[in-house]
C-alpha cells in the first residue's frame, strides 16, 4: 500500500473544509452587507418574525413544559432524605434558564425553522427562483436571507423566555401537586441560587443559537443543488449542522461566560 | 451590437459546456438559439444575463462588459432586460399579480395605481386577463408559462431573454407566445434571444436562427438559410434526422484520426458515436 494516500485523503479533507468554511465565511460577509438594503428586507421582516416565531411557541411550550415536569419529578428523586425538598426549585429554575430552556428550544427549532428555510429556499433555487430574483435586479441575499436571519436571532430569545417561564412554572405546578411542596418552599428554592446574570446568559445564548439556526439554514436552501433529492439533502444538512454547531456554542458560552 | 458573445468558454467541473462560442444580436433584432437538450442553451443566456461568469471569453450587453460590471450597475442593466424562464420561475408565495409587479415595483418611479394597470395590461397580452388574485399552485403548466411571460414583459425591457417560451405548450398557445413575441419586437423594438426547440417557431418570430452543437454556434442565417443549410449537423437537427448528425460525427471523427481534426479541446466536446443526440451528456 503506498503509504502516502491516507495523507493525501487527509489534505484533501482539509482543503475541502477549508474551502468550505470560507465559502460560508463569504455568504456571512455578503448578508451583513445586505443589511443596507433595507428597502428589500424591511418589508419582509414582521412576516418572518410571524412565521419564525410566533408560529414556534407552541413547540417550544409544549417542550419546555413538558421538561419543567421531568426536572422537578427527577430532582425530588435524587434529593429524597439526603437535601432539603426546596431545592427541587432551584434545580428546575436553574437548569431550565440556563441550559435547557435555550438548548432544547435551539435543537426543536433547528429542526422546525431550519429545515423549513432550507427547503423552502432550496425549492427556490431549484425551480430557478432566486435566479429570477436576479433578473429583476433584486438582491436574494437581502431579499430572502436578511430578514430570515434577523427574526431568528430576534425572536429565539424571545421563545426561549417564554421557555425559561412555562418550564418553571410546569416545574412549579409538579412540586406542588406530587411531591408534597409548598409554593413558598419551591419559590425559595428558585431564588436560593438566583442571579440576574442567568437570564442574560440564557438571552446570550438563545440569540446565538438563532442566528446559527437560521445562517445555516439559509446557507443549505441557497447552495441546493440538483432538484428534490438535492433539497432534502440541503434540509437534512441544515438541521445536522445547526444541531451540532448550537452544542458546540453551548460549550463554548459556558466555558467563557460562567467564570466561578 | 446590442448582445454580443465572444469566444466564450465554460465549463462546471469537467464538463464543459461552451467551447468558444461566438454570437451577436442586432438592437431590435429577433434571433433563436437552437440545438441539441443540454447544448448550452439556457447557459449561453445566464451569461448574458450576469447569472454565469464565462471562465474566458467577453460578454457585452448595450456595450457594458456584462462580467465587469459593479453590482449597482449590472443590476440597472438587469432592469433593462426580461428573463422568461423555462420553468416560469414564479415566486409560489405571491399572487399572480404580485409576480407580474415585482419587476416595475423594483424599477421605481411607478405610482401603485399604474403598477396595477400595467400588470392588468400584461396579463391580458399572454391571455391571463382576470388572473390576478390567483397562486401560481392554482395554474396549469402553460399559464404558469404566460404569467412568466407577463412578468418579463410588464417592466418594457429593452431586451428579453426567452428560455424555451413555448415548449409544454399546446399550439395555440403557442401560436400567441409566438405572435406576442413578434409584437414586442413590432410595437416595442425589442432585441429578443429566444432559445427553442421548436423549429416552427423560430422559423416564425426569428429574424436570424443561430445553431449550438459542442459548446459554439456552428451556423446562424436567415430562417431560409437555415432551413437549406449544406451543413448536415444544422439540416439533421431541423429535419429531424439523428442519422444525419450520427454520419457527419463519424466523418469529423475519421479526420481527427488522420490528424486533421480540430484541437483537443473540441475533441473532448464530442458525443460517442451512436449516442443519441438528443441525450447529450
Amino acid at each position: 500500500m503506498n503509504w502516502t494516500l491516507p495523507l493525501t485523503w487527509v489534505g484533501a479533507a482539509v482543503l475541502s473544509l477549508l474551502a468550505a468554511f470560507g465559502r460560508f465565511s463569504r455568504f456571512v460577509a455578503e448578508s451583513g452587507r445586505s443589511l443596507a438594503d433595507g428597502r428589500t428586507w424591511m418589508a419582509h421582516l414582521p412576516e418572518q418574525m410571524r412565521k419564525l416565531g410566533v408560529n414556534s411557541l407552541p413547540i417550544a411550550l409544549f417542550l419546555s413544559a413538558f421538561t419543567g415536569i421531568v426536572l422537578a419529578l427527577q430532582a425530588s428523586y435524587t434529593f429524597t432524605g439526603a437535601i432539603p425538598l426546596y431545592f427541587v426549585g432551584t434545580l428546575v429554575g436553574k437548569t431550565m434558564i440556563l441550559e435547557l430552556g435555550p438548548v432544547l428550544t435551539g435543537l426543536s427549532l433547528s429542526g422546525r425553522i431550519g429545515a423549513n428555510i432550507a427547503a423552502e429556499l432550496g425549492t427556490m433555487r431549484v425551480s430557478e427562483q432566486i435566479d429570477a430574483l436576479e433578473t429583476m435586479a433584486y438582491n436574494p441575499i437581502a431579499y430572502l436571507v436578511v430578514p430570515r436571519v434577523l427574526a431568528g436571532t430576534l425572536m429565539v430569545p424571545v421563545i426561549v423566555i417564554f421557555a425559561n417561564v412555562i418550564g418553571i412554572t410546569a416545574g412549579w405546578i409538579t412540586a406542588i401537586n406530587m411531591l408534597d411542596m409548598s409554593t413558598q418552599q419551591f419559590i425559595r428554592g428558585l431564588r436560593l441560587f438566583y442571579e440576574p446574570f442567568d437570564i442574560t446568559y440564557s438571552v446570550i445564548k438563545a440569540t446565538s443559537f438563532g442566528f446559527v439556526i437560521t445562517i445555516i439554514g439559509c446557507y443549505q436552501g441557497f447552495n441546493t443543488r440538483g432538484g428534490a433529492e438535492g433539497v432534502g439533502v440541503a434540509t437534512t444538512r441544515a438541521v445536522v449542522i445547526s444541531g451540532m454547531l448550537i452544542l458546540v456554542l453551548d460549550a463554548f458560552w459556558a466555558a467563557t461566560l460562567l467564570k466561578t | 451590437m446590442s448582445i454580443e458573445l465572444r469566444g466564450v468558454h465554460k465549463a462546471f467541473g469537467p464538463k464543459k459546456i461552451l467551447c468558444g462560442l461566438s454570437l451577436d444580436v442586432e438592437e431590435g433584432e429577433t434571433v433563436s438559439l437552437v440545438g441539441f437538450s443540454g447544448a448550452g442553451k439556457s447557459v449561453t443566456l445566464k451569461h448574458i444575463a450576469g447569472l454565469l461568469l464565462p471562465d474566458r471569453g467577453t460578454v457585452h450587453v448595450d456595450g457594458l462588459e456584462v462580467p465587469k460590471l459593479s453590482r449597482d450597475d449590472l443590476y440597472k442593466l438587469r432592469l433593462e432586460m426580461g428573463y422568461v424562464f423555462q420553468f416560469a420561475a414564479l415566486f409560489d408565495s405571491l399572487s399572480v399579480g404580485d409576480n407580474v409587479a415585482m419587476g416595475l415595483r423594483k424599477k421605481g418611479g411607478v405610482k401603485e395605481k399604474e403598477i396595477r394597470d400595467r400588470v392588468a395590461e400584461s396579463l391580458d397580452r399572454v391571455g391571463l386577463e382576470g388572473f390576478e388574485k390567483r397562486f401560481p399552485a392554482e395554474l396549469s403548466g402553460g399559464q404558469r408559462k404566460r404569467a412568466g411571460l407577463a412578468r418579463a414583459i410588464a417592466y418594457r425591457p429593452k431586451y428579453l431573454l426567452y428560455d424555451e417560451p413555448t415548449s409544454g405548450l399546446d399550439p395555440v398557445t403557442t401560436e400567441v407566445i409566438d405572435r406576442l413575441i413578434v409584437k414586442m419586437r413590432e410595437d416595442l423594438g425589442v432585441t429578443s434571444l429566444v432559445i427553442t426547440h421548436d423549429m416552427k417557431s423560430a422559423y416564425a418570430i426569428s429574424d436570424r436562427i443561430a445553431m449550438l452543437y459542442d459548446g459554439r454556434v456552428v451556423e446562424v442565417g436567415t430562417p431560409d438559410q437555415i432551413r437549406n443549410s449544406a451543413n448536415p449537423i444544422v439540416r439533421g437537427f431541423v429535419e429531424g434526422k439523428p442519422e444525419m448528425i450520427e454520419e457527419a460525427e463519424a466523418d469529423d471523427e475519421d479526420e481527427d484520426r488522420a490528424g486533421r481534426g480540430h484541437d483537443s479541446e473540441h475533441h473532448g466536446q464530442r458525443r460517442p458515436p451512436g449516442a443519441h443526440p438528443g441525450r447529450r451528456a
